[in-house]
């Protein structure tokens, strides 16, 4: 202990000058940016007694919000592994024309301001949108359900999926491919046997990646959603609704499960990750 | 399986620059063929071509005497070793050189045990009888070229085409590797080809070697014949070190332009005019006889320690020096004195570039 | 043939799902013409929508880029014992809900949190007011120089800086001379994440801002009360700004990878 409270201050023995300018400011830093808030939303929940925090989580309302967030960012970014495995397939190995346009073109969910992806996404879907409207006629209303919530969100997490599949498919030795094709493999072979397996990690962390974003996501569903209590209401707007009602017990406690599952995503995706990193380097 | 390359040509992608220039290659059946060359030669271009790995745009390549089928039909019959093993790192040893077998639709597959009961025969044949269960990234080099090696053989092919097989493994297990494929090969029948851009190890595991420049091919000849008649300057020095004199012929003798070489006869068949010698180090001698006239005695020895069995020098000539060498066990170490000549009568003789016999 | 297929399946998911969105903007913006759209961004809470964003962007990079330099010498330049803990801390936030992690500012200094009376008492107003939304944007945006200098300089090792130390050069000397100049694209590349993140936040800064028109109000959400006003080309006018700034941030990250590219080409 001692030892490891020495090895902090000094810097793990480095010379480089620095050392503890550079460690103090980061600790500052870190600690009222990120600590201080954290450790609020921990406490404060529990400073109205555990009563309060209790009656809080009595609520059939916010636990309706938060299945509906979880279950359509799980949906949303299952879609997306496939969607972003073709994404990544054809930019890397495809010979895509227009790649530079299409490689510029992927990251637009992450450039695109929530606001502005959530107005655009509920007038593109809308009923009187250029989907929308056609959609409507065969039948399908998108916009103002659970599915205009799933849509938003596949657009914002598809870009999470490719961009971490994709250095892994450029990394992914071509030989490989030929080695099966020798061996006798047709082409489905070598993509569910010899392609997939490798990239398993990365589109698992692609996945883990959307649905953490996804959980929390909210200005880009707001618009979409519809909001209806108990129906397409997300997590993070019934937040919005208790402060409103200048109840932060309630917004409190909904925000730390809020958070907890996103952490929770983060953190089986890590150790899914680690089991299959028998597999050497590539995992 | 035997082999026949007729005049293939194959461009870079997008260029008219020719990877391949008009190759042609005969390969019977049981042969061990390298291909050797610098790198950029062709070679793995020409190994990939005859895996259907890569297209060409001119000439035929047959397998058998039959052209080549699609890719499925060709799939087992030809084995394939990357330069990189390619091994597939998320399937165990077993499951990688069981591959081939598990690939094929059901109606042609083995059963599940004679799939097993092949891959073992086929790690005891590697020597790695435990290795089944690991995951390639816990071998070591030497072992995951094995492996690669079993999942290249565990169809039965009857070709067998490495590339750079051993470039990534140390110079012992290197050695050991070497001599037991050849020991595999004539075991099994095969027919073999290996790309290798070192010549001592083309010259010590293959029956013939095929050097290659740019894109051609500059001789085929078994490995003596290589070394005693090499067809061009290039192959005469990319067996090995050797040293070129320029000279002219003249009455049937070779005259050296520089001071301090001794003339030497040439071959009747040889026309008198400038002509190019190539020696190796071990072929050059030393003449220390009493005729010597001191003005032509230019050439001074310089020492440089005994390796390998050699003992080595430098012989200084005016404008630069000469590695040589004699074997360590020979009598009367050369001297170290001013007053010598080089004799290199048992050079090759080069004019145009091509060899003169 | 079955490539070309591929091809078109691809593109016609980039056109209706990633391209679109843009063409939206545009067109609804420019739905009643250029003139209804150039005056919408000059009403005055527009303005005042657009100064603020651009305060708040500048406070938060100002702020992350310092800090995020400091932090990324000491992730990457030494081993000590708390190392990955700290490395997990920079980035959290990209993981916590926007709206949480502008709740986390209420708790902090709202009505009801730990000191917003206190401070309220005292005259400084944070909740609800301008700091709240500085405060929200940079715990937002604080990973994002940090998480791409961080690869970088750890793959550089620190050689070049012991060498440097051996000269005898100083912290601030190593810093300004050896290693930012190793790391400048990089760094580069973060400030303008950065930039596109602080200016586009929603969630977060919802949540802190008291909505006051021309006080209180960044362009994300002026864009959101006048969508819900039905101003809709005032709306799609001021995310087609919004989002031309943010994308052009994004965009301009690639300029010094292709004008390597080019001098290597050259050369």
């Amino acid at each position: 202990m001692k030892q490891a409270v020495l090895s902090f201050l000094r810097g793990g023995g480095s010379a480089l000058p620095g050392y503890r300018l550079a460690l103090a400011a980061t600790l500052v830093w870190t600690g009222f940016f990120i600590l201080l808030p954290l450790s609020a939303l921990i406490i404060r929940p529990w400073q109205d007694g555990v009563g309060a925090m209790v009656a809080a989580l009595h609520d059939a309302r916010m636990f309706a919000a938060l299945w509906t967030s979880f279950s359509c960012a799980f949906l949303a970014a299952l879609l997306n592994i496939p969607l972003g495995l073709l994404l990544a397939w054809t930019l890397v190995r495809g010979d895509l024309p227009g790649r530079r346009v299409a490689d510029a073109v992927i990251d637009l969910p992450l450039a695109l301001p929530t606001a502005v992806s959530g107005i655009t996404l509920a007038t593109l879907y809308g009923p009187q949108g250029w989907l929308g409207a056609p959609l409507a006629k065969l039948g399908l209303v998108l916009a103002y359900s659970r599915t205009g919530i799933v849509l938003a969100l596949m657009f914002v997490g598809l870009p999470f999926v490719v961009r971490t599949v994709e250095p892994v498919l450029k990394n992914l030795p071509r030989d490989m491919e030929e080695a099966a094709v020798l061996l006798g493999a047709r082409p489905w072979q070598v993509v569910t046997r010899v392609i997939i397996a490798p990239l398993l990690p990365a589109l698992l962390t692609g996945f883990g990646l959307a649905l953490a974003r996804g959980v929390g996501e909210y200005g880009s569903v707001i618009f979409i959603a519809g909001n209806q209590p108990f129906k397409s209401e997300i997590a993070p707007l019934l937040i919005v609704v208790r402060l409103q009602e200048f109840d932060y017990a309630g917004a409190t406690a909904i925000a730390l499960i809020l958070l907890l599952m996103s952490l929770l995503a983060l953190v089986l995706v890590s150790l899914v990750r680690w089991r299959l990193s028998v597999w050497g380097e590539q995992a | 399986m035997s082999v026949r390359v007729e005049h293939l040509v194959r461009n870079a992608p997008g260029s008219a620059r020719r990877l391949l220039n008009d190759v042609s290659l005969d390969v019977p059946r049981g042969a061990f063929v390298a291909l050797v060359g610098p790198s950029g030669a062709g070679k793995t271009t020409l190994l990939r071509a005859i895996a259907g790995l890569d297209n060409f745009e001119q000439g035929a390549l047959l397998l058998d005497g039959q052209p080549m089928g699609s890719m499925r039909d060709r799939a087992r019959k030809i084995g394939f070793v990357f330069q990189n093993y390619a091994l597939f790192p998320h399937m165990t040893v077993a499951k990688n050189i069981a591959f081939g077998l598990d690939v094929l639709p059901r109606s042609e597959r083995p059963s599940r045990s004679a799939i097993a009961a092949r891959v073992q025969e086929l790690l005891e044949l590697m020597q790695l009888p435990d290795a089944g269960a690991s995951y390639p990234a816990r071998l070591s080099g030497g072992q995951r070229q094995r492996v690669a090696l079993a999942r290249a053989l565990a169809t039965g092919p009857g070709l067998l085409l490495l590339d750079e097989p051993f470039g990534a493994l140390d110079p012992i297990v290197r050695r050991s590797i070497r001599s037991w494929l050849k020991d595999l090969h004539e075991r099994l029948g095969l027919t073999t080809i290996l790309v290798t851009h070192d010549q001592d190890e083309a010259v010590e595991i293959a029956d013939r070697i095929v050097v290659m420049q740019e894109g051609q091919i500059v001789q085929d000849a078994p490995p003596e014949d290589l070394n005693r008649n090499p067809q061009t300057p290039f192959v005469m020095e990319f067996l090995g070190e050797s040293s070129s004199f320029s000279g002219t012929v003249r009455d049937g003798l070779m005259v050296p332009d520089e001071a301090g070489i001794l003339p030497f006869s040439v071959p009747d068949t040889v026309p008198p005019g400038p002509i190019t010698a190539m020696a190796r180090p071990y072929e050059i001698q030393v003449y220390t006889g009493a005729d010597l006239l001191a003005a032509q005695a230019t050439v001074s020895l310089v020492a440089e320690g005994v390796r390998n069995g050699y003992r080595h020098y430098r012989a200084q000539l005016l404008e630069r020096s000469i590695p040589f060498c004699v074997p360590d066990y020979t009598e009367g170490r050369v001297k170290y004195q001013d007053s010598v000549m080089l004799n290199i009568s048992r050079a090759r003789l080069f004019r145009d570039g091509v060899l003169c016999v | 043939m079955s490539r070309y297929a591929l091809w078109a399946v691809t593109w016609a998911l980039i056109v209706l799902v990633l391209l679109m969105s843009p063409a939206v903007v545009v067109a609804e913006a420019l739905k009643t013409g250029l003139q209804p759209a150039l005056a919408s961004l000059s009403d005055p809470d527009a303005q005042a929508a657009i100064w603020l964003t651009l305060e708040v962007t500048a406070v938060s990079v100002l702020v992350n880029t310092l800090f995020g330099i400091l932090a990324a010498w000491v992730l990457t330049k030494y081993r000590f014992p708390g190392r990955s803990a700290l490395l997990v801390l920079v980035e959290l936030p990209l993981s916590i809900s926007p709206v949480v992690s502008g709740l986390v500012w209420l708790l902090l200094f709202g009505a009801q949190g730990w000191w917003g009376s206190v401070l309220e008492q005292a005259g400084i107003h944070i909740a609800f007011a301008v700091p709240g939304i500085m405060l929200a944007t940079i715990f937002v945006t604080l990973p994002y120089v940090v998480r791409t200098l961080v690869p970088l300089m750890e793959q550089q090792g620190r050689d070049a800086e012991e060498a440097a130390m051996l000269a005898g050069a100083g912290f601030w000397n190593i810093l300004w001379r050896v290693t930012l100049p190793g790391a400048r694209v990089a760094l580069f590349s973060g400030i303008l994440l950065t930039t596109a993140r602080a200016m586009g936040e929603f969630g977060a800064v919802s949540v802190v801002s008291g909505h006051i028109p021309g006080m209180t109000e960044t362009m994300p959400l002026h864009i959101e009360s006048l969508y819900n006003g039905y101003q809709t080309v005032a709306a799609f006018s001021m995310a087609a700004l919004l989002a031309g700034m943010a994308m052009m941030a994004v965009l301009l990250r690639s300029v010094p990878e292709r004008l390597a590219r080019r001098k290597e080409a050259q050369a």
